[in-house]
């Protein structure tokens, strides 16, 4: 009973994390802080390890702990369209757009995460990509009709690694030390990756921490991107210089006569 | 292999896309077009952000133009009269073009009107030009060959005001209709992100019957200059030009580009129209098919920086 309400205050407190009211704490730590994309770069993996400190005033648990890895990728605009048929010809005629969802949305969970907690919890706490994109601040709403497109959204961007659940992405080492590795495609864009800890007991969250990672270019890469981004003009130059070249340089190389 | 493309942000096979350029670049150089209709597309099915693919295979088509301009110089098959004219029509056309682009996509049905267009554009174009070769070559199967061009005999906008010559060509006609059809050129082009020199190539075949031969090579020249000028401009005000991207493809482009403008001087001038009749019409039905069949995922994402 005492935990309950100590939950429900904590809930209170606008969902803070380790507030002093709460019994658990999260410690976090990331294999990496940056991640460096280089010419030969396909993709990564980073590793989220976290260690649950318990004080003189934490209550025994009646059920293990379970744990939730939320990564969030930086904010993109996105504008899902459907395609309805018009007599015999198929176009593009309904559209929804997400003005500023994650472009990398990873749900790592040591247990399938509707079965964590109760719906309605798992809606105020987004946890679980079903609690986040169903969100109401994630769309413009319009009504009704928009619920396929959220569906379409999960369901395109499942299909390219970029949105992900794994219900067994989180493996604990020892009761009280986990860690969940998350995969990074190599489409994920770069930019700030923000990291959400939920750690969860019958069915309430006891404690939240954040952390973050960044995905940088480096090198060459990075040059590049500079230039076409402050530099255009020269880049575009340079470009059209490299296309005169190799043509010239196949027209002597293949001269017969 | 494996190689990470900076500001497309993803990693393609290298060999993949040398074989791309190589592919695309011989039969830009076997009919003397640039081939973006048939590049965009490739690069956009790989996952290359569409505005980054468009952008890009500019670079490519420039260095393919640049040989077959070269060879086409040293042959003489180049009216560089002729090219500056249409380069110039085009310039017009392109700028009218983009202005148009912008404003159909502000009223939002900007999808329609390109799959419309190219429907309407390709097969109409492919299906006169399939059905004229077929024509041809019946009439030579037959032994009795068409009656050539005789003198006097002429469309009658050739003999419009402002004429001018055009020996290599052995065109002697006013300049409208030819900076007409440069202007029209450039704005579909522009319209539908594509060079438009496979519509430029069969309308100075058809329309001004200027040799088989300095067709290719004018238009090499009026694709380099367009091409060029699209880099440059996409680079300055897009910034989504990808270097890494254009050189694999530039790369594969060029050789594939000498190939195929051998291939090409040795096919016969008949087989020549009916082949970029097969292509023309190919790639319009592929967007008929678009347009009727009902599609196995209704749903499409698109970002905010994408062009269409």
């Amino acid at each position: 009973m005492k935990r309950r309400a100590l939950a429900g205050f904590g809930l209170a407190l606008g969902l803070c994390s380790a507030g002093p009211a709460a019994a658990e704490r999260l410690v976090l730590s990331l294999s990496a802080n940056e991640v460096a994309i280089g010419s030969n770069y396909t993709g990564t993996r980073l590793v989220v390890f976290a260690v649950i400190e318990r004080d003189s005033q934490s209550v025994a648990r009646a059920g293990p702990y379970e744990a939730v890895v939320t990564v969030r990728g930086p904010r993109e605009a996105i504008t899902v369209r459907r395609k309805e048929a018009l007599g015999p010809v198929w176009f593009n005629r309904s559209q929804q757009k997400f003005v500023q969802i994650p472009a990398f949305l990873g749900v790592f969970s040591s247990r399938r995460v509707q079965e964590s907690m109760s719906d309605g919890l798992r809606r105020r706490l987004r946890i679980g990509i079903d609690a986040i994109v169903g969100a109401p601040e994630f769309t413009l709403d319009r009504g009704g009709e928009d619920e396929p497109f959220r569906a379409a959204l999960v369901r395109l961007k499942g299909r390219d690694g970029l949105y992900v659940e794994d219900p067994r992405g989180v493996a604990f080492v020892t009761p009280d030390f986990f860690r969940a590795p998350i995969p990074l495609p190599a489409t994920a864009p770069v930019g700030n990756y923000e990291v959400e800890v939920t750690l969860i007991a019958d069915g309430v969250m006891l404690a939240r921490r954040n952390a973050s990672f960044e995905l940088v270019k480096i090198g060459i890469e990075e040059q590049i991107t500079e230039a076409a981004r402050d530099r255009g003009l020269v880049l575009g130059l340079v470009t059209a210089a490299m296309s005169l070249l190799f043509g010239w340089i196949a027209s002597v190389i293949f001269r017969r006569d | 292999m494996q190689i990470y493309l900076p500001i497309a942000e993803m990693p393609v096979s290298v060999l993949l896309l040398l074989g791309m350029g190589a592919a695309v670049g011989f039969v830009s150089g076997l009919f003397g077009i640039g081939g973006g209709f048939l590049m965009t597309p490739l690069l956009i099915f790989l996952g290359i952000p569409p505005a980054v693919a468009v952008a890009t295979q500019s670079a490519q088509i420039a260095a393919s133009a640049t040989t077959g301009s070269l060879s086409a110089i040293r042959r003489g098959s180049v009216d560089l009269k002729l090219a500056s004219v249409l380069v110039a029509g085009g310039f017009v056309g392109t700028t009218l073009g983009v202005w148009f682009f912008a404003a159909m996509r502000r009223a939002g049905q900007l999808d329609l009107v390109i799959v419309v267009s190219y429907v309407t554009l390709f097969t109409v174009i492919g299906g006169l030009m399939l059905a004229e070769s077929i024509r041809e070559f019946w009439s030579t199967r037959r032994g009795r060959p068409r009656p050539r061009r005789r003198g006097g005999q002429h469309p009658a906008y050739l003999g419009w005001p402002l004429r001018m010559r055009f020996p290599r060509s052995r065109l002697y006609s006013s300049i409208i209709p030819i900076a007409g059809a440069a202007l029209a050129v450039g704005f579909v082009g522009a319209v539908l992100g594509i060079g438009g020199a496979f519509i430029m190539v069969p309308a100075l075949l058809y329309l001004f019957r200027v040799p088989t031969a300095v067709v290719i090579g004018t238009s090499q020249v009026q694709v380099l200059c367009t091409a060029l000028l699209a880099v440059v401009l996409q680079a300055t005000l897009n910034g989504v030009v990808d270097i890494v991207l254009a050189l694999i493809l530039i790369i594969g482009g060029v050789f594939g580009a000498q190939f195929g403008s051998q291939a090409g001087r040795a096919l016969r001038a008949d087989l020549f129209r009916f082949l970029l009749a097969i292509l023309v019409l190919g790639v319009g039905l592929r967007f008929v098919v678009e347009l009727v069949v009902r599609p196995a995922e209704p749903f499409s994402i698109t970002g905010s920086d994408v062009r269409r």
